[in-house]
């Protein structure tokens, strides 16, 4: 049993590069360790045992920006990290990508208020939002695959 | 309860007692000897909590309260001073509790009110160049638009922000 | 070669101190009162550790003044996480606001209902009924199990012990899937209302809390064989970060940190709320006040925790799990299908709430971290004027400075973690 199998006689395989690119970004990405509030708890959950984030090719948490390729802001923004979290986005090295998990990343949530940035997409741009107040590790981890697969679709030619 | 606090005369202008808590109404010229007298004749070794009220719109208009626990007597008492919005100021109890520092940066930081004899009196949870005092009750809660059917595309147009 | 200093004073426009491209939240003139001179000068070195960091437990940021390894300044900024809780508060009825406190102190989000609500209870004279008080006890000594487990968990990982983080995680979600079964959340399952409980607790309750008592005692044993006696772990803790009892009490500090230091104060004992006065349990209590003392309580805690949740198991009464007080817990769902009255309540419930009694009350409970306080001062309408949350971790962050204050660079990273902060807690 083995791929030898399924590809029978075939010696060769021909793809593009795009997506033989695309395959191996998205079962590499390393995020950010960067956990801002409730949310960074259940992020914690999903790379522990349970959950277990090491089957996506994920348990590798950076803790600098400079290693990471994305970045889930779990949690809410206020004004006063804002700036910071601009400065980490612009430490990241390209190809990178931003996922908004919860509510006050994605929207601000319940806290309309003074203090809160009323949805990271203000201050970065988002490839994924994910609803849930927090969300789920499922929820996380589903978010997780629909970005695998935006990465696998995305042209070469989008991080020139 | 009350009994057992028993406070030198012309400190405490009034004492009320609601819910079982009592709380010891002073004026800003006796506060400090009171809160010393409460410290070291009286056992209150620990500030719990010191925070402001608004009460807006009566006047005088800011509440500082300060809540009081004593761990030998187990009892707790709560210190209240009135002042008045033109005149926010009041004395600062960092040199009785030291944990009083950041509270009392707390408080001007969200209400404006300055602390005299403070070591290091500024902004503690807000942005150093942040214009305002959120707690006041003149500032609204709200700063985006909550999206309705009667205001859809003008929300859809743009984040439309009460505040700024 | 002259090495590049790491942070270079000098003050921008604004007036605020730049170190490279980030910019210090602070004016020259204010960190002048703060650091040596020495620092200002170049000769000791000023360091920025945080907001992003993987040891500062959320969104922390100390400027470090060293001399060499040695830490000679330590001041905290905090306020990345400032949420305005408060000010949201202020315009939701009672009822609305208990979901927002569960997002204060996020690992244990049950206690800080227990203390809103107790505190509303309190200022509208209402009576809990016995079998919640006890299912309120039962979920919030499991709160309390699962913030001491993640403080565990990422103390342990802060010092070097990675394992500890994986099993204390796995331990976790047994307590999660208590909560989840009985409100439906993971994590923030706002269970308790004013008057009582939501609901009574489902049938799948007892067999999960039971499986958590047989469970646990052997993981605590575990836990225990990896790090009461490992010489490493005793390097790093003990002797490091040592607070007198008279300074702890003088900075506000609460809870497994006061007690660490020797002071008997324990919220639940002191001032039983939420009948604790009917369960037999111990204070632990250490007696240097170093981190390894402030550990072995919380670590000791599990136990009496568990202890707590046993007692009430086997003593929970039947009964109602909501008070009958019409004007602050609805009325059932059958009733309203014949009673006008009924009808009218719940009606006047979920659209304006109650209204509260004009006066200020302080109600505190003994959260994971220490005496976590709700000051609720009520106009008489049904939103509170103003509440005020008094957290623990914010007296306790205080004392940062002073615990480490000549200990190497490396103890830092010990010493925040065995003060036990929750960022969301102390910024709100």
């Amino acid at each position: 049993m083995g791929v030898e199998q399924k590809l029978g006689d075939m010696g060769v395989v021909t793809t593009t590069l795009e997506k033989a690119v695309g395959w191996a970004r998205s079962n590499a990405v390393w995020p950010l360790l960067f956990g801002l509030a409730c949310c960074a708890i259940e992020m914690m959950s999903t790379e522990a045992p349970r959950y277990d984030m090491s089957r996506f090719g994920m348990e590798l948490m950076r803790a600098s920006p400079r290693q990471s390729d994305l970045m889930i802001v779990a949690g809410r923004v206020s004004r006063k990290m804002a700036p910071v979290l601009r400065n980490l986005y612009d430490q990241m090295p390209e190809p990178k990508w931003v996922i908004a998990m919860g509510d006050c990343a994605s929207c601000g949530g319940v806290f309309n208020n003074y203090a809160i940035v009323q949805g990271v997409d203000e201050i970065v741009p988002v490839d994924v939002y994910i609803a849930g107040c927090p969300p789920r590790p499922e929820t996380l981890i589903d978010g997780i695959i629909k970005l695998h697969e935006k990465i696998k679709a995305e042209p070469l030619s989008k991080w020139q | 309860m009350s009994d057992l606090i028993n406070i030198p005369d012309g400190l405490v202008s009034k004492t009320d007692v609601f819910r079982g808590e009592v709380t010891l109404n002073v004026t800003r010229e006796n506060v400090i000897a009171l809160l010393t007298h409460l410290r070291d004749e009286q056992k209150f070794d620990m500030l719990t909590d010191e925070t402001c009220v608004d009460y807006h719109p009566r006047e005088p208009r800011f509440g500082i309260l300060y809540q009081l626990y004593s761990v030998s007597r187990n009892t707790r008492v709560r210190v209240k001073m009135m002042l008045s919005e033109h005149d926010a100021v009041a004395p600062s109890a960092t040199g009785l509790w030291k944990n009083a520092n950041w509270m009392e940066r707390e408080v001007y930081d969200l209400f404006g009110i300055h602390y005299e004899g403070h070591p290091d009196m500024r902004r503690i949870l807000l942005p150093n160049d942040y214009v305002g005092h959120p707690l006041r009750k003149e500032i609204p809660v709200a700063v985006e638009e909550n999206q309705f059917s009667f205001n859809r595309e003008r929300v859809d147009a743009g984040k439309i922000y009460v505040t700024e | 070669m002259q090495p590049e200093p790491a942070l270079i004073i000098e003050e921008s426009p604004n007036n605020l101190v730049t170190a490279k491209d980030a910019q210090l939240d602070i004016t020259l003139d204010q960190l002048k009162k703060l650091v040596s001179p020495r620092a200002l000068t170049g000769e000791n070195m000023l360091l920025n550790m945080g907001p992003q960091h993987p040891s500062t437990h959320g969104v922390l940021r100390l400027l470090l003044e060293l001399d060499g390894e040695t830490v000679i300044n330590c001041i905290p900024d905090i306020g990345f996480l400032h949420t305005g809780i408060e000010k949201t508060l202020e315009s939701k009825t009672y009822t609305q606001g208990i979901p927002l406190l569960d997002r204060t102190d996020y690992l244990a989000p049950l206690i800080n209902n227990l203390a809103f609500c107790g505190a509303i209870e309190k200022l509208m004279e209402v009576e809990v009924p016995i079998r919640a008080q006890y299912i309120r006890v039962i979920l919030a000594e499991l709160t309390r199990m699962n913030s001491h487990l993640v403080w565990l968990a990422t103390h342990a990982l802060d010092i070097g012990a990675m394992s500890m983080f994986l099993y204390c995680m796995r331990e976790r979600e047994m307590l999660l899937d208590v909560f989840e079964c009985v409100s439906g959340a993971r994590m923030m399952s706002s269970y308790f209302r004013p008057g009582g409980l939501w609901r009574d607790v489902p049938s799948t309750f007892e067999p999960l809390v039971r499986k958590v008592l047989e469970v646990f005692p052997g993981r605590i044993a575990e836990y225990e064989k990896l790090l009461k006696e490992n010489p490493l772990w005793k390097e790093r803790t003990v002797g490091i970060g040592v607070i007198s009892a008279a300074d702890a009490i003088n900075y506000g500090m609460t809870g497994p940190c006061l007690r660490g230091s020797g002071v008997n104060y324990d919220v639940r004992k002191a001032m039983p709320y939420s009948s604790y006065d009917h369960f037999e349990f111990d204070v632990p209590l250490g007696t240097n006040g170093d981190v390894y003392d402030r550990y072995r309580c919380r670590v000791e805690e599990f136990n009496q925790s568990l202890r707590i949740i046993k007692q009430a198991l086997d003593k929970l009464p039947a009964g109602p799990f909501v008070t009958d007080d019409r004007k602050v817990a609805p009325p059932p769902k059958h009733e309203i299908g014949y009673s006008m009255e009924s009808l009218i309540h719940h009606f006047k419930l979920w659209t304006e709430g109650f209204r509260a009694p004009e006066g200020e009350v302080y109600f505190a409970v003994e959260s994971g971290k220490g005496e976590y306080g709700i000051l609720l001062s009520s106009d008489g309408s049904s939103r509170p004027r103003r509440v005020h949350i008094r957290s623990a971790s914010f007296s306790s962050l205080q004392t940062l400075p002073q615990l480490s204050k000549g200990c190497l660079i490396a103890d830092i990273v010990a010493v925040a973690g065995s003060i036990d902060i929750v960022l969301g807690e102390v910024d709100r």
